[in-house]
């Protein structure tokens, strides 16, 4: 098939990524023109109908933005609000916030790399396909991600919107022989991730680069899950920070014709988000296991200051990080005494709060303004994937005119390759976005390539 | 030939659609079982209609889901709701009793860029439904009994009584009458196990109204509990605002 003809190509809507969406590819006489990732969400509102709710709601409400990362959304709406009403809570709720938290990245990561990413490297259509020839693969991806979603089930009650979380903390702290019942589960979870990171090492990754600054939170002494100050590392390698309540100053979002998601801009730059942002800068805080794990994996040593900026290879970021969660889990769990009260009293005070945590997919902020009887009156959340879409365009772009210039690049083979980028970066578009169709219109000189779906 | 089974979505949080993928112990048994033709959160491979069993998550809030959902209904011969959004309209149904220009004001620098709906509704506002599956997010047991039984032919064993007789079988304490903490418990349809009470919390409703609600019995329990007229009415108002809303207007 040429790529300088005039074309319109219509291939349905992306599959194996969570909501939906369409992304347009305009050619012109074989240079990329426009690569859009559109987002169509059918808008929901949770900004404008948590005005007038009570302070003690956004945990709950807001979880039901995203069903694959509502521990992100309770976890970034209790920083804001404790954070408006100036309480910080006891250690141990920060422990048993962080576990269940890994219960997510556990489950969330595993979903990723074995449904809906590892049946890309392996030509296949979905896991169940996989299943056919891999089935021992898959069986151990099921487990693994059974295993995260076990935790959040006896932490927060269920999977999908746990009911546990509050302001302060949690209704009810499990008790120490509770916890302990999950060891055996985890510690089949931890030889799991490691047989994880060593097979997805196996694949073979075209190369990439993202050319996008990257963001993620950062905390002294751990890799930053639940808390963490926002850091940037620039392209020219300089690194940067800034406090959370600054954080609409350096991210700034725009809202885009023919969208329903904003998109956002750092500093006026395009930036990344998400695993391979969390491991260029926190990947030295990583535990001594998933530092090892790193390195068979073929990353590199953090702590010697490798990067990785190839999105094909962020599945290997995402084992690395279910090692890391894995353990995390089972320290927390080892090391567990219950606190003398499940959560510490947040009063409402009158005033404004900020909270950032890391989603699966990266950095989750939410802004609140409460009035002195804790009704909300306004409310900002800063999803990642409005963050990454810049960059996820800015890829697509590059590598849609990369395979142009290869000889014999058939429009299917452009349309894999274009979903192929998309999916490395683990968009959650239910948080954004919803019907994405994708679109490849290709034209040359004045002739018009067709209609747009 | 196995039946085949389809997923779609409208506006939700794939929360719902991905309980199905949570059933891990049983995923790799039911596609055995059944050819999942169309899912594209898990699959690349999609096949056109009909359809035995579709699940559909979300509700509808857009014209063009309107007449995706006739068309969804057109190639299925079962057509299920899965999910609070589905099923009444869900969180985004809070839109139905605001004025939705001046939310679009709000959220959007440039709201005459977004297209909506004044309203968000359940798919059975729009086409008939075989069955409707309670629940924000939905149970995955109860998923797997409604799969099971539309593939054995019989009805779906789901019963509409309230969290309080879940409670009662899971011996937990009633923690209105032991504790005075405000509960939905009584009005709000059985399924999730009845989970909150079991973790010291008062029933949120996350499934909606149960078979019988007595809302004015219920109603002065939560004021004695604490519970002012505008915590009553946000309390009846989340995940299934519209269902419980329309209870309370008959």
């Amino acid at each position: 098939m040429t790529h300088r003809g005039s074309r319109v190509l219509h291939v349905g809507s992306l599959s194996r990524v969570e909501g939906e969406g369409a992304l347009r590819l305009r050619v012109h006489d074989g240079t990329v023109t426009e690569a859009r990732l559109e987002i169509y969400e059918p808008p929901r509102f949770f900004e404008a109908f948590l005005r007038g709710r009570s302070y003690t709601e956004p945990p709950d409400i807001t979880a039901r933005v995203c069903g694959i990362c509502p521990v992100a959304y309770q976890m970034s709406a209790c920083a804001a609000i404790e954070d408006a009403c100036g309480v910080s809570v006891d250690p141990v709720i920060r422990e048993l916030r962080r576990l269940l938290y890994c219960g997510e990245w556990i489950e969330s990561q595993a979903l990723h790399i074995y449904l809906l990413h590892a049946p890309d490297f392996l030509g296949r259509t979905s896991a169940i396909d996989l299943a056919r020839t891999h089935r021992a693969e898959v069986e151990r991806g099921l487990r693994l991600k059974k295993a995260g979603n076990s935790l959040m089930e006896l932490l927060g009650g269920r999977a999908v919107h746990p009911v546990n979380v509050r302001l302060g903390g949690f209704h009810r702290v499990p008790a120490v022989d509770e916890l302990r019942s999950l060891e055996e589960e985890l510690k089949q979870a931890l030889d799991d991730a490691w047989d994880t990171v060593r097979w997805v090492a196996g694949f073979e990754f075209p190369d990439a680069e993202v050319a996008a600054d990257l963001l993620a939170l950062a905390e002294p002494d751990t890799y930053a899950i639940e808390s963490g100050t926002p850091t940037v590392l620039r392209t020219d390698g300089t690194r940067t920070s800034f406090p959370v309540r600054d954080f609409t100053e350096h991210v700034t979002e725009t809202h885009v014709a023919h969208s329903t998601a904003l998109h956002s801009r750092l500093d006026g730059r395009l930036h990344l988000t998400g695993s391979l942002a969390r491991l260029a800068i926190s990947g030295a805080r990583l535990s001594p296991v998933a530092l090892e794990a790193a390195v068979a994996a073929g990353l590199g040593d953090p702590r010697a200051g490798a990067v990785c900026r190839n999105p094909f290879r962020s599945i290997l970021v995402r084992a690395v990080e279910t090692v890391y969660a894995v353990g995390e889990a089972l320290r927390i769990i080892r090391a567990y005494e219950p606190p003398a009260r499940p959560y510490a009293e947040v009063p409402p005070v009158a005033g404004v709060g900020h909270g950032a945590t890391e989603a699966p997919r990266g950095v989750l902020y939410h802004r609140y303004e409460l009035d002195a009887d804790g009704i909300v009156t306004s409310a900002l959340l800063v999803p990642p994937t409005a963050q990454n879409q810049g960059a996820i365009e800015d890829d697509l772009r590059r590598l849609a005119q990369r395979a142009l210039g290869e000889p014999d690049v058939d429009d299917g083979e452009l349309t894999a390759l274009c979903e192929r980028a998309i999916r490395n970066h683990d968009p959650c578009i239910s948080c954004s976005t919803h019907f994405l169709d994708l679109t490849v219109v290709r034209t040359a000189g004045e002739d018009a390539g067709g209609c747009d779906a | 030939m196995a039946p085949t089974l389809a997923v779609f979505k409208l506006a939700s949080c794939d929360g719902c659609q991905l309980t199905l993928l949570d059933c891990e112990d049983e995923l790799l048994a039911l596609a055995g079982e059944v050819d999942i033709t169309h899912f594209l959160e898990a699959s690349s491979a999609v096949a056109p209609g009909p359809y035995d069993l579709s699940l559909v998550e979300g509700s509808v809030t857009t014209a063009e889901d309107a007449e995706r959902i006739r068309a969804i209904r057109a190639a299925s011969r079962h057509l299920v709701t899965i999910g609070a959004c589905a099923t009444a309209g869900g969180i985004q149904a809070l839109r139905n009793f605001a004025d939705v220009d001046e939310y679009r004001r709000v959220v959007y620098a440039h709201p005459e860029y977004v297209a909506t709906l004044a309203t968000s509704t359940p798919v059975s506002a729009h086409v008939d439904v075989d069955f409707e599956l309670r629940g924000c997010p939905i149970d995955r047991r109860q998923l797997i009994e409604v799969i099971t039984a539309f593939l054995a032919g019989r009805k779906p064993d789901v019963p509409d009584h309230s969290v309080c007789f879940e409670c009662k079988r899971r011996g937990t304490v009633c923690v209105t009458v032991a504790h005075g903490t405000p509960c939905l418990g009584p009005v709000t349809h059985a399924g999730c196990g009845a989970l909150c009470p079991a973790y010291h919390r008062g029933c949120f409703g996350c499934f909606g109204p149960s078979g019988s609600v007595n809302l004015p019995a219920l109603i002065p329990l939560l004021r004695r509990d604490g519970l002012d007229e505008d915590a009553v009415e946000r309390f009846l108002h989340t995940f299934n605002a519209a269902a419980f809303d329309k209870i309370d207007k008959e």
